[in-house]
């Protein structure tokens, strides 16, 4: 990333490694493990890239950080954060940390 | 063959071995691509003005065709289906997209080859919608659009490999630069195209992360390089959406567009003008004094001709509105918006029909087809008409010319007059607001569903494409005023002829057309208006600019025009607090036969185009009576 992330002094989520695509801030990446939606969402996620495995990388927003986008698949999508929420992230101890 | 290009050193073009087919009358081609692939780039590239917009019969998918022409003198059809991620079925755009490949379609039949656009930057991801269209067997081109970006940002793919592992041939082409196209055109010439045969085994389409698995293996078999992310994306994305700069971005954007409407159109609007009166006065000179005369210059040249004077205004307008969709920058101003539309029940995907019915509300509410959710899309059926259209743009641009004096409000950056139609703008889209948090908290409640949109990489807008749209715009709003304008101008000015009394022409107060006014005057007196806006607001039940004509016409005809123009002498009818009314009635009001048919083909019924003109009528008196009496 060409920009430093902007990192509020005294980060609380040291023990709670993010667990959704909703607790992604700016700049930071997370491995996609499943989508808590129904079917037929969860397939156009898909559709757009939010595959299980895909690596997402949350980006710019609209203020107030909702929506937001993230980089998937070499496209931008954006996304309300009630849905982001539904993107459940891999385990860090799987994958490498953020 | 092609203009090559240096960056790959494959032909733009790779035919597996051409079998010949029999010939068909007329070669029918369809366009397939996923949205942002620039597939309507393409298309006005081939087709350039020779195109026509249908629909398709029972669903509200629009049709675009065009005609690619050859030196030969033969035709090729092309049909521009809507952009898809897939071919399931789930909306009404992947269900007509599906029907058509299938030749399951009523009205088109199925086409003899496919141009399958991808988006070259984004290739992998672009290659799930090639599994099941290559898999309906037609004679497909391949067609990687965007090579300058690819090439720019550093990516190759290997034609040749890919060619072969989808069994069709494949060409990289640059629409917006017009950079390959020769090859797209000698597949369209083709008289016989070979069918897709594909040696790798097709995934299963349904299954998404299978079908990724196999484009991922195709790219990789292509030497697929995706490109570096776009820089100026992101540094211009870093700007647009920053916390602070962005939303004051978004508002500067639209006050410079209000501001330019006024400042920027006024000489080509006095140019207009100008050309009208000098013709119209060279008319009057011609003819002998008459009905002939009377009819073509009161009623004719007054009507259609006042209501022609805003086309400049109206282009100014849809030139900003065309180079922000084309740019990109709408996306992020719908990602801005969300969060509003999202606290009166409605997802920033309604933000761009609603965007588009700026332009009219007529494809606005056919483009609401791209919300899945059916109460969704009936909330934005019903307050897009809200949404200040550009035949408003004659009727504001009349009165705050004739009322509103400038004045610089925030230095040269705005004035009294953008500021007083910047309000009306705001007006209709508080009053579209509050109407679907009414609707979506009562009669169309429904669950939220995901709110999902691509932000597509900024680019420039291509002189070609704007110029269309500045084109097809000039067409609509002119055939209007040909053919609905000028029908009531002439009715208009019939009926304010007749009855003749001793073989006179009545004082127009006696006519027909005056005793509608003064019998819906006393109605309207509340609101500031007279019997001669009786007549206009009557007339215009057919439309909204067609108050503007008839008042051409009902001034022509009091001779008040000769020496005066129309704002003139609409300045002696109304009171400023009149003319604010007139304007908060014309922002509510629904005055359009068009829309309300659309809204009954879209709805299927009767009852909700009926309620929509009942509540939209009674928002627009009670609005306008309480800003006359605010405002006198």
């Amino acid at each position: 990333m060409g920009r430093a992330r902007k990192s509020k002094p005294g980060s609380r989520r040291a023990a709670h490694p993010p667990s959704t695509l909703s607790h992604l801030r700016e700049g930071e990446q997370g491995v996609l493990d499943r989508l808590e939606l129904s079917l037929e969402e969860a397939q156009r996620m898909m559709e757009l890239g939010f595959v299980p495995g895909a690596r997402v990388t949350a980006a710019g927003s609209a203020p107030g950080g909702d929506p937001r986008v993230y980089r998937v698949d070499g496209s931008e999508i954006a996304l309300r954060r009630e849905t982001a929420a539904c993107l459940k992230l891999r385990r860090p101890m799987s994958h490498r940390t953020a | 063959m092609s203009d090559c290009h240096g960056c790959s050193p494959s032909p733009t073009l790779v035919t597996p071995s051409p079998v010949t087919l029999p010939q068909k009358a007329r070669r029918l081609v369809a366009i397939v691509g996923p949205p942002n692939c620039g597939k309507s780039t393409l298309f006005n590239q081939l087709t350039g003005l020779r195109q026509k917009v249908a629909n398709f019969p029972g669903v509200t998918v629009e049709q675009r065709t065009g005609t690619v022409r050859f030196d030969d003198g033969r035709k090729v059809l092309l049909v521009d289906l809507p952009g898809t991620y897939s071919l399931s079925t789930r909306s009404e755009d992947e269900q007509v997209t599906h029907d058509v490949l299938v030749g399951r379609c009523e009205d088109v039949r199925r086409p003899d080859a496919v141009l399958l656009i991808l988006d070259s930057t984004n290739l992998e991801r672009q290659l799930l919608l090639a599994a099941p269209v290559l898999a309906q067997g037609l004679p497909t081109l391949v067609v990687l659009n965007m090579a300058d970006d690819l090439r720019r940002r550093y990516g190759s793919v290997d034609l040749k490999s890919l060619s072969r592992q989808l069994g069709a041939p494949v060409a990289l082409v640059s629409a917006a630069r017009g950079e390959g196209l020769d090859a797209v055109r000698e597949f369209l010439a083709g008289e016989a195209s070979p069918p897709v045969r594909t040696l790798v085994e097709l995934p299963i389409i349904t299954d998404v992360p299978k079908c990724r698995m196999w484009a991922r293996q195709v790219g990789s078999g292509a030497n697929y390089r995706a490109p570096a992310p776009p820089l100026w994306t992101r540094r211009l994305d870093a700007a647009f959406l920053h916390p602070m700069w962005g939303p004051l971005i978004f508002l500067s954007v639209v006050l410079a567009v209000f501001q330019s409407v006024f400042v920027a159109a006024v000489p080509l609007t006095n140019g207009v003008q100008a050309l009208i009166d000098r013709a119209g006065g060279a008319v009057a000179g011609w003819l002998p004094e008459g009905v002939l005369r009377s009819l073509l210059i009161e009623g004719v040249w007054g009507g259609v001709g006042s209501v022609i004077v805003f086309l400049p205004q109206i282009l100014v307008l849809f030139l900003f509105i065309g180079v922000l969709e084309d740019s990109g920058y709408l996306a992020r101003a719908a990602l801005i918006a969300d969060r509003t539309m999202a606290k009166v029940g409605l997802q920033g995907k309604s933000f761009i029909p609603l965007i588009s019915a700026y332009a009219c509300a007529v494809p606005a509410i056919m483009a609401t087809r791209t919300i899945e959710n059916k109460r969704d899309r009936m909330a934005t059926i019903l307050i897009a008409p809200f949404m200040t259209c550009s035949a408003r743009l004659p009727v504001y641009a009349l009165l705050i010319a004739a009322f509103i004096p400038e004045r610089p409000l925030v230095g040269p950056l705005l004035g009294t007059r953008a500021a007083t139609l910047l309000g009306l703008y705001m007006l209709g889209f508080l009053a579209a607001v509050v109407t679907a948090r009414l609707l979506k908290s009562s009669i169309l409640k429904s669950h939220r569903t995901p709110f999902v949109m691509e932000m597509p990489p900024y680019r420039w807008p291509t002189l070609r494409s704007l110029g269309l749209r500045l084109y097809d715009r000039s067409k609509v709003f002119l055939r209007r005023a040909g053919t609905v304008i000028l029908g009531v101008a002439i009715v208009l000015w019939i009926l304010a002829h007749v009855p003749l009394q001793d073989g006179k022409v009545p004082p127009i107060e006696d006519s027909v057309a005056g005793t509608i006014g003064r019998t819906v005057e006393p109605l309207i007196r509340p609101l500031g208006f007279n019997w001669k806006i009786g007549i206009g607001l009557v007339s215009s039940l057919a439309a909204r600019e067609v108050i503007v004509g008839t008042l051409g016409t009902i001034y022509g005809m009091e001779g008040k025009a000769e020496n005066s123009s129309l704002q003139a002498a609409i300045q002696k009818d109304l009171t400023t607090g009149g003319a604010i009314a007139l304007m908060v009635f014309f922002a509510f009001a629904m005055q359009c036969m068009s829309t309300l048919a659309v809204v009954r083909r879209e709805t299927a019924s009767w009852k909700w185009p009926a309620l929509q003109f009942a509540y939209m009528t009674t928002v627009a008196y009670i609005g306008a009576f309480l800003a006359y009496h605010i405002f006198s």
